[in-house]
């Protein structure tokens, strides 16, 4: 009798005895889960990204964007830009009863500079009502109001990040901070939402276009009323829209268009993915049952003796599979602990998380390439004779 | 006495296509339990042949192998696995040793494949060690030993799960002749405490050593 835990022993200190061609032969399987699982795990990243950062706009936001036609020359449709504010009027006038906010949004990337700190933010221009459009919360401070839009005052609502790299632990409520030579009043400081939000800095739209001579809007962002169905105010904002612009001039989408698009490409890029795996995989298991096929010629000697000595076929059989599975499975080990590592060096630019599915189908798929590819050397070790094991000399 | 192996007109023939090699023909042997018999011809008699088929390693073209009184024609290979593991030690001219493995878990190697629970291995394998005097090279590699010590780890391995027989096929063909006589009187010595030894050697002075002297020539017994 041959207990599992003896073969496990007698097939890991046989590994043990060849530590580099057990090394190479691993390398395979070791490069088939290392880029399948950190690519999963960027892809996984990428999409807790997304996620996030429409969660926290909520799902009853619509949004208005300049179209860009297809075909055209994008920096025509940048130019033909035709959103204005009259639009935001105009929605109000027709979808006004059924919709909570809405704000105009102009984006553009500026330096702020508080003394001798700089930081290279996106200034967000909107009306007060961007509070609740973005799903903003206050740290400490407080927003820009009604009254702060109609005077264009230069004031400024500020990220987490924009206030820690500029002022530290200081409380920045009161002070001023210079963008483009304007000086802006910080009035408080935002909640950290995660993603890429807290680079911001939000300011009136009206005090935007006074300072940076900016015209056209980057977006309009409105919230459908809570209970109504978001496609269907989707649709009366386009009715309404039309009547100041021509159907190629805009479009509208909801969070959900958005979601559902990128999930689509996502599901694209996983099939490539699982396709790779597969590849990897099919290339590390040939690796594998090439050595194992040489290793079971070099040990004929060893394999006759065995037999001599009273083990059955079936007890060498079950030692050479399990050195083709112990090689698959540490191949698969190590990979995904390369993948680990992986995200951890890519951690400031992407949270990319290595999903449990991921760890259990990289172990499954390693040992599962070990049985196949491990069967065929097993059967050839299990099934010679002792004689002509013992006469190779 | 009573016979512990009988060989009932055993042949073996190799068929190679265009000729027939036969190896052994009509060979009757009968063992008593606790002989020291030797198994004597030269080189390309059949000797190992017959070792093969008496240690159950090798089955004959024809005629059969009685153990025990019980008839090993009809054994399933795994049956055969544990009556080489219960009642037979084999000892080879080229040691077979495991490379790169301690001289304890060489002699261990037998008592993987038994029904020995796995607690009493390390004790059973150290006792063996002791008797053929090799207990402060337990921890030495195999490769690491002369090669009188290389056939005493073997004989200590033969001797671990307590076998009836010892089959020894010219466990001194690859040592000097002082070695040689070490190694012999290891045969005698276990002989003495009852074991049955068959020793194959193409040198008849080594075999007067045993009670009898079965000679073969050509694959059949002349003497
Ligand atoms: N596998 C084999 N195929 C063909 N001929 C073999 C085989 N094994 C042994 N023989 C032949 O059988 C004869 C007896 O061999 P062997 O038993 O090894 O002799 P000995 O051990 O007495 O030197 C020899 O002629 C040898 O060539
Ligand atoms: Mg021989």
């Amino acid at each position: 009798m041959i207990y599992v835990p003896e073969t496990i022993k007698s097939a890991l200190s046989a590994l043990a005895l060849n530590k580099i061609r057990t090394f190479l032969t691993m390398l395979g399987v070791i490069i088939g889960v290392f880029s399948v699982v950190s690519l999963v795990a960027v892809v996984q990243g990428f999409q807790n990204y997304i996620t996030d950062q429409f969660s926290a706009l909520g799902s009853n936001l619509i949004l208005v964007t300049p179209s860009v036609g297809e075909g055209q020359d994008p920096s025509r449709a940048f130019m033909g830009n035709k959103l204005s504010l009259k639009n935001v009027d105009t929605i109000n006038l027709y979808v006004g009863d059924k919709i909570s906010v809405i704000t105009p949004s102009i984006r553009i990337a500026k330096t702020a500079e508080y003394k001798t700190k700089t930081y290279a933010s996106t200034v967000v221009g909107g009306n007060y009502q961007s509070y609740s459009v973005y799903g903003l919360e206050t740290d400490t401070g407080s927003y820009y109001t009604k009254s702060d839009d109609s005077k264009k005052a230069s004031v400024v609502f500020i990220s987490s990040d924009v206030k820690k790299e500029l002022f530290g632990d200081r409380n920045p409520v009161g002070e001023k901070i210079k963008i483009e030579n304007t000086n802006f009043e910080v009035l408080g400081v935002a909640k950290p939402k995660g993603g890429n939000f807290d680079d911001r800095i939000f300011m009136p739209d009206t005090s935007l276009k006074a300072v940076f001579n900016i015209e056209a809007l980057s977006s309009i962002a409105l919230k459908a009323n809570e209970g109504l169905d978001v496609d269907e105010v989707m649709r009366e904002v386009k009715v309404a829209l039309l009547k100041d612009m021509k159907i190629d001039d805009f479009s509208v989408v909801t969070q959900k268009d958005v979601l559902s698009s990128i999930d689509q490409i996502l599901g694209v890029l996983s099939s490539a993915l699982a396709a790779v795996a597969g590849i990897s995989l099919l290339v590390g298991g040939i690796g594998i049952m090439n050595i194992m096929l040489v290793s079971v010629t070099e040990r004929t000697q060893e394999i006759g003796l065995r037999k001599a000595l009273g083990a059955t076929s079936k007890n060498i059989g079950r030692q050479f599979l399990a050195e083709a599975i112990f090689i698959s499975l540490g191949g698969g080990m190590v990979g995904l602990l390369l993948g680990y590592l992986s995200t951890l060096a890519v951690a400031s630019f992407i949270n990319a998380t290595i999903p449990w599915w991921a760890v259990a189908l990289a172990m499954g798929f390693s040992i599962f390439v070990g049985v196949v590819f491990g069967t065929y050397p097993a059967l050839s070790a299990s099934k010679k004779d002792p004689i002509e094991a013992l006469r190779f000399e | 006495m009573t016979p512990i192996l009988q060989a009932q007109n055993v042949s073996k023939i190799y068929d190679m296509g265009t000729t027939k090699i036969e190896a052994l023909l009509g060979v009757n042997i009968e063992i008593g339990k606790g002989e020291f018999v030797a198994i004597v011809g030269k080189s390309g008699s059949g000797k190992s042949t017959l070792m093969h088929i008496l240690g159950l390693l090798d089955t004959p073209t024809e005629g059969e192998v009685i153990l025990n009184g019980i008839n090993t024609k009809g054994m399933s290979e795994k049956q055969l696995a544990q009556v080489r593991n219960n009642e037979i030690g084999f000892v080879f001219q080229s040691f077979n040793l495991l490379q790169r493995t301690t001289v304890l878990d060489n002699v261990i190697l037998p008592l993987k494949y038994s029904t020995v629970p796995s607690s009493e291995w390390e004790r059973k394998a150290k006792e063996m060690i002791e008797i053929v005097g090799l207990q402060d090279r337990l921890k030495n590699k195999s490769n690491e030993l002369s090669g009188g010590q290389k056939q005493r780890v073997a004989i200590a391995r033969a001797m671990v799960n307590d076998p009836s027989m010892i089959l020894a096929d010219e466990p001194t063909g690859n040592l000097d002749t002082k070695t040689g006589e070490e190694i012999i009187k290891n045969f005698l010595k276990l002989n003495s405490q009852g074991k049955t030894i068959i020793l194959v050697t193409h040198d008849d002075e080594l075999a007067q050593i045993a009670q009898r002297k079965i000679v073969l020539k050509d694959g059949c017994i002349v003497k």
